[in-house]
């Protein structure tokens, strides 16, 4: 058991890997508590997305891939924000406008830079083992920043999400906390790109956090949690692509799903499995802590 | 673009004035002109039917609502600062009942915007909230979760929450209608409570018999202001016949007031 742990160790792209979806899962589960409870997935995915024209710009310009991705994310962001403020169409309807357009405006102008087709799979699905020390460098400095800003704000953030008449009453400013959150989020998937990518980073942001929804009564229990939960997968999910030779992204957001599974049918007071059958129904939802 | 809370709220209880306000959505304007002077520690009923633009009228107070013409003075200086010291009890809170929040939590923030950016509760902080929820009967529930809770505790979460705010200035909005009879008790005994710490307080009701006996002054409005002043003057049966048209009538000295219609928008 010891050495079955102990041997992806000895290779040093398995260290930093370990390490890159170790960070990647934490920071993805904390800021992802935001986005489940502000119903943010369908924003999330779409910034995931709108990060590939920001990747193929930066690659085409020979500039830094993270920054073509941040700065693409970003625009998205805001532009989602100012098409639903205009009142004439709902904001869900604004993310799947500029989400296919993102997407399509990426497949583009990779298409047609043919040495680079290669690395698409990469950007869309990760590549958790190519991963290098500048990389975790990154990794670690932008997670420690956007982790960093959640602690200072917690309050300002908590009563924004969760009563925008008191914030407003408290004369915050409400929509400035609410765009910081969304750069918070875009920098998280941004950095979240290497490990599970495009495609998946929706599910690290969404999966560990709704699981932790089930069992925690509190926010700050929540995001403990969801850290927990996503520190799990990813080594979980590592090892697993280690041994059964699968898309490490992959088997990180299969075990997040996993997790999730079995908390839902079988968390105390919640679970149902407990509400199912019969005099096993607790009298009090929302005790388990 | 961020407020100053390193100033907190001045000392003494806040005056309010309204000078020529007009306030609507869309450039729509539902109320109109309106002038008053609430002197500190008064306690205000406003008085209206449905769609009189009571609630419009509390969210421009409240921040919520940009002003269309005229000016809010509190403390003799033009809301949107963080000294207002508001604390806002809408009709029905517009919150998220399923969000992970104890109600001790609810409370707490009623803490923050004394407490300011980056400062944690302290002590006194958690005193205070710990007297607010025994205050609204709430102690044995602190921990639960709030939708957990009943409509009627609920409504009593954010009495305690706005307790727990000492505000200089308390807007609550029909806070009687529709609740059970212990939170009804429950919220005249916070405005005793607020009475007694001179918080300027305005509430607004259908109750006309409410109005007349527990508060000081009343505010007649109908998308105007139509009187206002002390209780005993404002209660007229000409000063109620216009603010209630067809709605209103009076047998024996009694009046009673037919408002079955539809609900207020907003």
């Amino acid at each position: 058991m010891i050495s079955w742990l102990l041997t992806p160790l000895s290779y040093s792209f398995m260290q930093r890997g370990l390490l890159a979806s170790l960070m990647v899962g934490i920071l993805c589960a904390v800021v992802g508590c935001y986005v489940v409870l502000r119903s943010m997935s369908f924003l999330g995915d779409a910034l995931a997305h709108a990060i590939l024209p920001g990747v193929a710009i930066a690659y085409l310009l020979q500039g830094n891939l993270v920054i073509g991705a941040l700065v693409a994310a970003i625009i998205v962001a805001l532009a989602i924000g100012f098409f639903s403020r205009q009142g004439s169409i709902k904001e869900d309807t604004a993310i799947g406008i500029l989400f296919a357009a993102a997407l399509s405006l990426g497949v583009a102008l990779i298409s047609s830079i043919k040495s680079y087709a290669v690395d698409l799979t990469h950007i869309l699905f990760g590549n958790v083992l190519g991963v290098s020390t500048t990389d975790l460098m990154l990794i670690a400095v932008l997670g420690l920043i956007v982790l960093l800003v959640i602690s200072l704000l917690y309050k300002e953030f908590l009563v924004v999400t969760f009563d925008p008449v008191l914030a407003a009453t408290m004369r915050l400013p409400v929509e400035g906390l609410r765009n910081l959150i969304l750069v918070l989020l875009a920098l998280t998937i941004v950095v979240s790109l290497q490990t599970v990518g495009v495609g998946l980073v929706t599910a690290m942001l969404v999966t560990p956090s709704a699981t932790a929804y089930l069992v925690t009564r509190r926010l700050p229990s929540m995001m403990m949690a969801s850290a927990l939960i996503g520190a799990l997968s990813s080594l979980g999910g590592l090892y697993i692509s280690f041994y059964l030779n699968v898309a490490s992204g992959a088997a990180v957001v299969l075990m997040a799903t996993f997790f999730f599974l079995v908390v839902f049918l079988f968390a105390p007071s919640r679970g149902i499995v407990w509400s199912v059958l019969p005099g096993r129904r607790h009298p009090s939802g929302g005790e388990a802590q | 673009m961020s407020p100053v809370f390193s100033s907190p709220c001045s000392d003494e209880p806040a005056r309010l004035d309204l000078i020529g306000v007009t306030v609507g959505y869309n450039n729509r304007p539902v109320l109109r002109d309106i002038t008053l002077e609430i002197p500190h520690g008064a306690r205000v009923a406003i008085v209206g039917p449905n769609g009189a633009g009571k609630s419009t009228l509390f969210k421009a107070l409240a921040g919520l609502l940009p002003l269309q013409a005229g000016q809010v003075l509190i403390h003799n200086r033009p809301i949107g600062g963080h000294q207002d010291c508001i604390a806002y009890v809408p009709q029905r809170e517009d919150v998220d009942w399923r969000f992970p929040v104890t109600v001790a939590d609810v409370v707490m923030m009623g803490r923050y915007g004394r407490l300011g950016w980056l400062r944690r509760p302290g002590r006194r902080d958690h005193e205070i909230v710990a007297r607010s929820l025994e205050q609204m009967g709430l102690k044995e529930l602190a921990h639960r979760r709030i939708g957990d809770l009943s409509g009627g505790q609920q409504q009593r979460v954010f009495l305690a929450r706005a307790l727990a705010q000492e505000p200089h200035i308390l807007l609550m909005d029909e806070p009687f209608s529709g609740v059970d009879v212990s939170t009804q008790e429950a919220t005249l005994l916070l405005l005793d409570q607020l009475r007694t710490q001179g918080v300027t307080t305005l509430v607004s009701t259908h109750d006309l018999t409410l109005a007349a006996t527990r508060f000081d002054r009343a505010m007649l409005v109908n998308r105007r202001l139509i009187r206002y002043g002390p209780v005993d003057e404002v209660f007229t049966q000409q000063a109620l016949s216009e603010t209630f048209g067809q709605q209103v009538f009076f047998l024996n000295g009694a009046v009673v007031v037919d408002q079955c219609c539809p609900p207020e928008p907003g």
